[in-house]
């Protein structure tokens, strides 16, 4: 089995997702994906791609949900990708060491070398963050672009997940939850950012913005007594340029 | 246990180069980077300088790799050796194709140019398709506007001088409500995306009118789930209550647009409902100190805004305002009368007018940004009417859509909320004068053998006169455009060509030539119907009744089987293209922008991009803008040497940035034989930032007219009149009443234009005559385009079609319910045209008498490069197997399914009967249409794809 580090991270980069704005459009789980399949974990291997089922490994999927009846009801997208747990069980439960968490900077992470494809890290993470492939035999996940965001050959401003860097709709942060004061934190607690199914304990890092609640009507014009109705209250209105 | 092995390299470079360029995999336009590995696609971002998205990209975009990868590229030219549909192709050089082509199209020039169609689909590129139409000699051409959203265009066009679709947008920055109609992922695609990201940021309201709620209408604080093809009937009431609590801009309506006009009221009389104008042509309003008519855009003139005069001459005239206000007032567009059409009641439409009124009128916001208008007084500040509207396909693919389309304008004229800030705005070079010339050509005297065509084949008509009829009244073009059929036919219908020619009318087609539009399969209203016309045959002749077809595409699609000869295109990274300010432009409110698109590798096939086969068929037909006198090409460069050295008018040519030659003027200037240097050294685009004062009230905004004019946008500084009262409609009903020299040649062509042409914007049930609910079509069928997919190009696409590789029809869950179905039910769907088998979902989100698809996802067995048991192929379907051409029989005529004024294909009119299949039924779509030879190019589809693992520096792949 795999250890945690023995100092819990200070520093824990993570995401923070907005599904007040997501409109579910798949740019960030298809950036994602071309930006994986040739980066440190490449290739995101596709089986059948052109047949009867296509399957692929994708690090990040979007999936939409309807919540409530009706008109009063809701569609969410809702992006899912690995969370980078803070007290993650894909790692602990790893038999070779190949699942690790990052003491520098709290990713979790798969060490290819290391893994024998098992398996018992998908079955251990809730989330289903964890992607196997079945060609290279290994366990792949969500590096948080680790490959991108220390990438000093990238310009600075560039140097957030591909994710974050191509959502349209500015639905997806980036940053480090472990200060309280980096923009993502106060993000979270200014909309009430929430954890994903916070009962298994795991301590996810990224955070979820719910949706805003609906901003109610207008009142009418006040009409008074007595104002002339119709086409006549316009007769005495001149128009000029 | 926790160090890696082997240490992560975290300064990998991306690639060895990048190059920019223009995305096409939608018509968004954005800009992108291009990095390249030893060769290869590494990886598409976008490209953060650029106008159009600032460097995100959406789900299409960062699938360009598995586009150009695609196992479905066509590899070679190819001739047809079967019979048509059957897909079978011998392949043959470029020579021998370009000279079959030429031969079959210098016959028909120098016989009789009509017999070209030469229509073009998603091409981007009609400043020179349509030019290339002119120099041939044919009237016989459009692109895809008219079944797009020719609505969109025409109704903004014909109202403000400007449209919504992707020629006008929402003020992301100032506005405080936000209201969608029919908006789904759509024009432009990014750009609504970056702006509602905006929008929710700075905590406006964003409201979406949509019978399905997805994509923005998911995000939206409120949906209205309306009845599809009714938002004319709820705009109308929303029009009602501004004007029956008087919360409208009355300065902007006096200052801005026609209200104050005075319209002649003479029933049954040859100039009723025209605008009363003086000897000198001047509108007239009504001077109410002096009781005297006076010019209604003379400044300092006090006009009666209501009553009804007596001209000098005795004739009765009421204002426009009046008139429009008598329509509106009236109960049948109360909010009650609207909830009993549209499904959104009463309660609603008040709120939603309450809060427009609120938002654009109470409260008003100010920039402190002084600015002069076109009289020449200076403004201190730039008021705000910070209500923006943006409609689309929801409201355009209705054969209503044109009206509905004109009454949102009404709105958005009553709110004072165009070009405002907060306000939709227009995108230069719009606002042009209401309606724009130039009047389509294609009269009898504008054509003949062997010579160009006297002016370009799509414009604007003012009236009958501006028709393309002969004089018995049949239609002069093979689309029907500016005919009766379609009077305002601003973008062609080229849903209607595969039908007309198949039938010959109004004449034989004997070279059908198109591009980039899958007429064959979902880009034809009718599939059943397209095909029947491409391969029907003279029955004394055997001969194809549409003699040739040349087709041009990149890929192996439904409709490359239906050619006689096919042109092989590149990808989008294989090719120069201008995204110009001639067609199309990439504007934003704040400037004009253009774009190119630079080849980012030569193509690996024996392909050719299509504008160089056009450019190079124009020189071996001797067409003279291609060719020079002493015989040899113009352009012996092609496209890119056109791009460069094409002027349309003295110093303007496709591409407006850096002219001149030094390179420093834009817009206007003499040619720059280093321009598309400049364009790649600034990222594939050029952009000018209109002044500060320049940026709003362009209607109406001296420097900015003064700078469009000069700009050659318009063709004068005067200000841009927004009109209430459509004068070119009135026209059209004048000739159906009985005046004129050019009437409509029937009593239902009369009748047809007296139900649906309206000087003031009106909602009508759809034409189709299903409006009843309880008929035996209950149900709407819409579809929507998902965002991750764009027409029929995504299935190709090895990551796209893991997001949609089938599509459902989406059903309300009550509906499910009742009929005892569930999720996956297979059920029969039928309508008054055809039926077809599909799987069910059900939803919340949906108008509860309405069923909806992903559009195109559905595949003909065999086509793009997709294994014959690929799901789009047996589970996919299109709904285009139940709609029709053509409007049923019963109505007098041969009447397209499309908007009675401009054509546009009414692919949302749909309605249907839904019934549960047996439980035993094969798990299979119907109707099952055989399948297609697989790409004769192609090669065996790999049964894994590790794309990327050759980029991966630190080791191979382990297997």
């Amino acid at each position: 089995m795999t250890s945690l580090p023995a100092t819990a991270p200070m520093k824990k980069l993570g995401l923070v997702i907005d599904l007040d704005t997501c409109v579910g459009c798949h740019a960030c789980a298809v950036n994602c994906k071309e930006w994986n399949t040739g980066g440190e974990m490449a290739p995101l291997t596709d089986m059948d791609p052109y047949g009867a089922e296509p399957e692929g490994v994708w690090f990040n999927r979007v999936h939409g949900y309807e919540a409530g009846d009706g008109a009063n009801g809701r569609t969410v997208h809702f992006p899912r990708s690995c969370l980078h747990c803070e007290t993650p069980a894909c790692v602990t439960v790893c038999p070779t060491g190949a699942s690790y968490k990052r003491e520098e900077d709290g990713i979790v992470l798969v060490d290819e070398d290391k893994c024998i494809g098992c398996k018992l890290c998908s079955w251990a993470c809730p989330y289903g963050a964890r992607e196997f492939d079945e060609t290279v035999g290994v366990m792949k996940k969500c590096t948080l672009c680790v490959d991108r965001i220390y990438n000093e050959t990238i310009p600075e401003a560039e140097r957030v997940p591909a994710c974050v860097s191509t959502c349209p709709a500015s639905a997806r942060h980036f940053g480090d939850l472990g200060d309280p004061n980096s923009d993502v934190s106060k993000l979270v607690a200014e909309r009430g950012g929430y954890d994903l199914a916070p009962e298994f304990d795991y301590k996810p890092t990224n955070k979820y913005l719910p949706p805003r609640e609906r901003m109610p009507s207008a009142p009418a014009a006040a009409e008074a007594a007595g104002e002339p109705q119709g086409l006549l209250k316009w007769v005495d209105r001149m128009l000029s340029i | 246990m926790n160090a890696p092995l082997e240490p992560i390299d975290y300064n990998r470079p991306t690639g060895d180069e990048i190059k920019t360029t223009t995305c096409y995999m939608c018509a968004c336009r954005c800009g992108i980077r291009v990095h390249l590995k030893d060769g290869r696609v590494r990886y598409i971002d976008g490209n953060p300088d650029h106008p159009v998205n600032g460097g995100v990209l959406c789900g299409k975009g960062a699938a360009g790799i598995m586009q150009h990868y695609s196992p479905a590229r066509l590899t070679k030219p190819l001739r047809r050796k079967g019979a048509r549909g059957a897909g079978e192709f011998e392949e043959i050089e470029w020579d021998e194709a370009l000279t079959m082509a030429t031969s079959w199209l210098s016959e028909v020039r120098n016989t009789d140019p009509r017999r070209l169609a030469f229509f073009t689909g998603r091409d981007q590129s009609q400043s020179l398709t349509g030019f290339w139409a002119t120099q041939f000699g044919t009237p016989n051409h459009a692109a895809h506007g008219g079944f797009c959203s020719v609505n969109m265009a025409a109704g903004g066009i014909y109202s403000i001088g400007g449209s919504f679709w992707e020629f006008g947008e929402p003020d992301w920055e100032h506005a405080r409500m936000l209201l969608m109609f029919g908006v789904a992922e759509d024009h432009d695609s990014n750009p609504i995306k970056i702006g509602l990201g905006k929008l929710k940021a700075r905590g406006a309201k964003v409201v979406s009118v949509n019978p399905v709620r997805t994509g923005y209408s998911a995000i939206a604080d409120e949906w209205v789930g309306i009845r599809p093809g009714t938002d004319g009937a709820l705009v109308s009431a929303l029009i009602h209550e501004l004007l029956r609590q008087d919360r409208i801009d009355l300065e902007f309506l006096a200052r801005t647009t026609d209200a104050s006009w005075l319209i002649n009221q003479n029933p049954g009389a040859a100039d009723h409902g025209l605008v009363i104008k003086d000897a000198d042509g001047a509108p007239l309003g009504w001077d109410s100190a002096a009781d005297a008519p006076t010019p209604a855009r003379a400044p300092g003139a006090n006009l009666s805004l209501i009553g009804e005069r007596t001209l000098p001459d005795g004739r009765k005239a009421k204002t426009v305002f009046q008139l429009l206000a008598e329509r509106f007032l009236d109960g049948a567009n109360s909010p009650e009368a609207a909830a009993a059409i549209t499904d959104v009641s009463a309660e609603t439409i008040r709120n939603l007018a309450n809060d427009l009124a609120a938002a654009a009128l109470d409260d008003p916001m100010e920039i402190p940004q002084p600015w002069t208008d076109w009289t020449g007084k200076r403004h201190e500040t730039m008021v705000a009417r910070p209500v923006a509207i943006h409609a689309m396909r929801g409201i355009s693919a209705h054969s209503n859509g044109f009206d509905t389309c004109r009454l949102i304008h009404v709105l958005q004229m009553l709110l004072g909320a165009i070009d405002a800030p907060g306000s939709f705005r227009y995108k230069p070079p719009f606002p042009k004068p209401v309606p724009p010339g130039p009047k389509p050509a294609g009269k009898a005297d504008q054509i003949g053998p062997g010579r160009p065509m006297a002016g370009p084949p799509l414009g604007f008509v003012a009236g009958p006169e501006d028709l393309l009829v002969d004089p018995d009244g049949t239609p002069r073009r093979i689309d029907h455009a500016y005919s009766w059929e379609a009077p305002v036919a601003a973008h062609g219908l080229m849903h209607m060509v595969i039908e007309n020619a198949a039938k010959q009318d109004p004449n034989p087609i004997d070279v059908l030539f198109m591009y980039m539009a899958n007429m064959g399969w979902n880009s034809s209203m009718s599939v059943e119907n397209a095909l029947k016309g491409l391969t029907a045959k003279d029955e004394e002749t055997g001969e194809y009744k549409i003699k040739h077809v040349i087709y041009s595409d990149a890929f192996w699609s439904e409709t490359v089987a239906y050619a006689d000869l096919i042109f092989p295109d590149t990808t989008y990274l294989e090719r120069w293209d201008a995204i110009s300010l001639l067609d199309r432009p990439i504007s934003d409110a704040d400037g004009p922008a253009d774009a190119i698109r630079q080849p980012i590798f030569e193509p690996d096939r024996d392909v050719r991009p299509f504008q160089e086969v056009v450019i190079d068929l124009g020189h071996r037909l001797g067409l003279p803008a291609f060719t020079n006198e002493d015989g040899t090409a113009k352009f012996p460069g092609g496209y890119k040497d056109y791009l460069v050295n094409h002027e349309r008018t003295p110093g303007v040519g496709p591409l407006a940035g850096w002219r001149g030659e030094d390179g420093d003027k834009g817009g206007v200037g003499a040619k720059n034989p280093d321009q598309l240097d400049k364009y790649i050294e600034n990222g594939c685009f050029w952009r000018h930032e209109l002044e500060p004062e320049q940026r709003y009230f362009k209607h109406s905004n001296k420097s900015y007219l003064e700078w469009s004019a000069s700009m050659g946008f318009i063709p004068n500084a005067d200000p841009i009149v927004m009109h209430l009262y459509s004068e070119p409609l009135q026209k059209f009903r004048l000739a159906a009443e009985g005046h004129g020299d050019i009437q409509p040649p029937t009593d239902a062509a009369r009748q047809r234009v007296l139900k649906n042409f309206d000087p003031i914007a009106s909602w009508r049930p759809p034409l189709n005559g299903l409006e009843d609910a309880d008929n035996a079509f209950p149900l709407h069928a819409i579809t929507q385009r998902p965002m991750a997919m764009y027409h029929s190009w995504g299935s190709q696409n090895a990551w796209l079609r893991q997001i949609h590789t089938a599509n459902r029809l989406f059903m309300a869950r009550e509906l499910v319910e009742e009929m005892g179905l569930k999720d996956d039910s297979w059920v029969y769907v039928t309508s008054p045209n055809g039926k077809i088998k599909a799987q069910i979902k059900a939803m919340e989100g949906v108008n509860p008498r309405t069923v909806w698809t992903w559009n195109a996802i559905g595949k003909r067995k065999g086509a793009w490069g997709l294994d014959k048991d690929a799901p789009e192929a047996t589970k996919g379907f299109l709904l285009n197997h139940l709609i029709s051409e053509l409007l049923p029989d019963g109505q007098g005529g041969h009447w397209p399914n499309a908007d009675p004024v401009t054509g546009q294909a009414a692919w949302y009119d749909l309605r249907v009967n839904i019934e549960p299949a047996p439980a035993d039924t094969a798990q299979v779509s119907e109707p099952v249409i055989p399948a297609l030879p697989n790409n004769p190019g192609g090669k065996p589809n790999p049964s894994r794809l590790g794309f990327g693992a050759a980029f991966r520096g630190r080791k191979e792949t382990r297997s």
